[in-house]
């Protein structure tokens, strides 16, 4: 396990690298002017040329992606325009509400997909099998943004169960605040891992073992619970690793909708306000976020099936 | 209608997509309302006979913007999967078809794109560039090839080395004749049927942006637009919002559907 985990981070080095690349040139070599769009009709020549300046995009752009280096390797990810703080202050501020928010979403979708998939599976092809998946591809087309006010008339406003926005101070008024956002995300993830745990079920309740143990005389119960689902949940973790990104992108959109103080307005208003050194800074953190979640996804996999550690 | 019993879902999404090509075509020549038409005397009315979805803020008759809203983003959203799909398609065959160095190099590329989330990549773009509609097209184009050159390079990776390819190869077809002709037409199915899925996540994505402020500008009327005027009057007209939303939805299942059907069908038999 220890050779499986450090071959995962030597992994890790280039795509790091690459991304700190990506993000650059993406950035920069675009045809956008950050000194123009920051200053907008208020700046004249003059202006731009300080700004510029300032932001370092009068240099080449080698040198300019030296100093962004330079900037990622000290640890402050740049200096935040509007904010005038470093980007990293502020990223640290922001993180806890959206990690919690998907880590309260992926509960939940966990906890919805479990049972409906394991529902789904045993009823193949019938009714009920059926209605889930078109319940479902609905779910999939649902813009999130138009669900989550969706669920604030229906929920906040027509029955006043929850609040229309913010994040609350304690565990219990955090749990009640959020439910509705981490609501939206869970079911667009629900609606992505439940087909492939009906479909990783099916696969495991065909294999021969599966005969045996029914042969033996193990009851539904059993059978499902400690022969199929324990070995088709173990497929759908890498699952469910695949769409951390869908889920970090989500958290975007939704925590605007509810005025999250997340990682996800913060990028949202970093557009808005023009802060050039911010949006680059939170780009990067997203892209990091979703790469060390599916470390963690593919460690816990690892750790759940010894065959991948050996491969 | 044994061929509707052996795919259900491609019927059904063809015969929505016809429905809504006829909607988005009826919405361009006729509405019920001027979709633009200010009425202050108007404002707010919740859905009636008159105003069948209600009206907004400004008195529009919301059903006829949601009717001419149509075309805007079904325009946006092929075009969003169309030519990142051309982009990505070509990439991928060169990728698989060349192998090597060139392979490796396009393949780690798609390994770091693949790293940031879709939206995070596709509102940093649009926020350096600025919003608006041409600027929607170039994001989109830069981050939605990957999905499609991953899945033809795949397919072109195994095809190469089939026997078929190995005897025009021995009759004298050149390099591209052999990837036009004999490679690519068996390699674009699984392309395409990821076409279908692409575009409903590019019309949530085109309305999120819309909605956020990042994509089509007002007063189009464009469904996440009018999903976001509504968001400040959901206390007292829940219409404005909530009609737009289910054109988004009705497009998207149709296009599911399609993405189902055209799975079930032009997977190879046996």
């Amino acid at each position: 396990m220890l050779i499986y985990i450090v071959k995962r981070l030597a992994q890790l080095v280039p795509v790091l690298f690459g991304i700190t690349l990506a993000c650059f040139l993406l950035l920069r070599a675009l045809p956008g002017d950050p000194a123009t769009l920051l200053l907008g009709a208020r700046g004249g020549p003059e202006e731009i040329a300080l700004m510029k300046q300032r932001l370092g995009l009068d240099l080449p752009l080698w040198r300019q992606y030296l100093l962004f280096l330079a900037d990622i390797g000290s640890g402050s990810l740049g200096r935040s325009v509007v904010h005038a703080r470093p980007v990293m202050q502020l990223v640290l501020e922001r993180l806890p509400a959206t990690l919690w928010l998907v880590a309260y979403s992926t509960v939940l979708a966990v906890a919805m997909t479990v049972p409906l998939a394991l529902w789904s599976a045993m009823r193949r092809g019938g009714p009920v099998d059926l209605a889930i998946k078109l319940a479902f591809t609905i779910v999939i087309a649902m813009p999130s943004f138009w669900l989550g006010l969706i669920f604030v008339i229906l929920f906040a406003i027509w029955l006043p169960l929850f609040p229309t926005s913010g994040y609350g101070d304690d565990l219990l008024s955090r749990l009640h605040h959020t439910t509705l956002p981490a609501l939206v995300i869970a079911l667009a993830t629900a609606s992505l891992t439940i087909r492939s745990l009906r479909s990783a079920i099916l696969a495991v309740l065909g294999s021969d073992y599966v005969t045996t143990a029914r042969a033996k005389g193990a009851g539904t119960g059993r059978l499902m619970g400690v022969h199929v689902l324990p070995n088709a949940l173990i497929s759908s973790i890498s699952v469910l690793g695949a769409h951390t990104s869908w889920v970090i992108g989500g958290t975007v959109v939704i925590e605007t909708v509810f005025a999250l103080p997340g990682l996800g307005s913060l990028f949202v208003e970093s557009i808005f306000s023009r802060d050039y050194p911010l949006i680059q800074g939170l780009t990067i953190v997203f892209a990091v976020l979703v790469v060390l979640i599916n470390l963690a996804t593919d460690l816990a996999y690892a750790l759940a099936d010894p065959r991948i550690r050996l491969e | 209608m044994s061929r509707f019993r052996s795919n259900p879902s491609l019927f059904v999404g063809l015969a929505m997509l016809a429905l809504l090509a006829a909607f988005v075509a009826l919405g361009q020549v006729w509405t019920p309302h001027d979709p633009f038409e200010v009425d202050y005397g108007n404002t707010l009315q919740a859905p009636s006979l008159a105003n069948w979805f209600g009206t907004d803020d400004l008195g529009r008759d919301v059903a006829s913007r949601v009717l001419a809203g149509g075309y805007v983003d079904l325009k946006v959203a092929l075009i969003c999967v169309a030519a990142p799909a051309v982009l990505g398609v070509v990439i991928g065959a060169i990728s698989g078809f060349i192998g090597g160095r060139v392979d490796t190099f396009i393949m780690r590329v798609t390994d770091i794109f693949w790293a940031f989330p879709f939206y995070v990549l596709v509102i940093a773009i649009v926020g350096v560039l600025g919003p608006g509609e041409a600027n929607l097209y170039l994001a989109f184009l830069l981050v939605n090839w990957i999905s499609f050159a991953r899945i033809v390079r795949g397919e072109v990776l195994v095809l190469r080395n089939l026997e078929f390819v190995q005897a025009a190869r021995s009759l004298g077809c050149t390099t591209p004749r052999i990837v036009t002709a004999h490679i690519l037409p068996n390699a674009v199915n699984p392309a395409i049927v990821y076409a279908m899925a692409d575009v409903v996540l590019t019309i949530l994505a085109v309305t999120s942006l819309s909605f956020l402020g990042l994509g089509i500008q007002p007063p189009t009327p464009e469904w996440g637009l009018m999903i976001s005027d509504g968001r400040q009057f959901l206390f007292d007209a829940w219409w404005i919002a909530t009609f737009p939303g289910f054109a988004i939805i009705y497009t998207g299942v149709t296009f599911a559907l399609i993405g189902e059907g055209l799975d079930t069908a032009l997977r190879p038999k046996g």
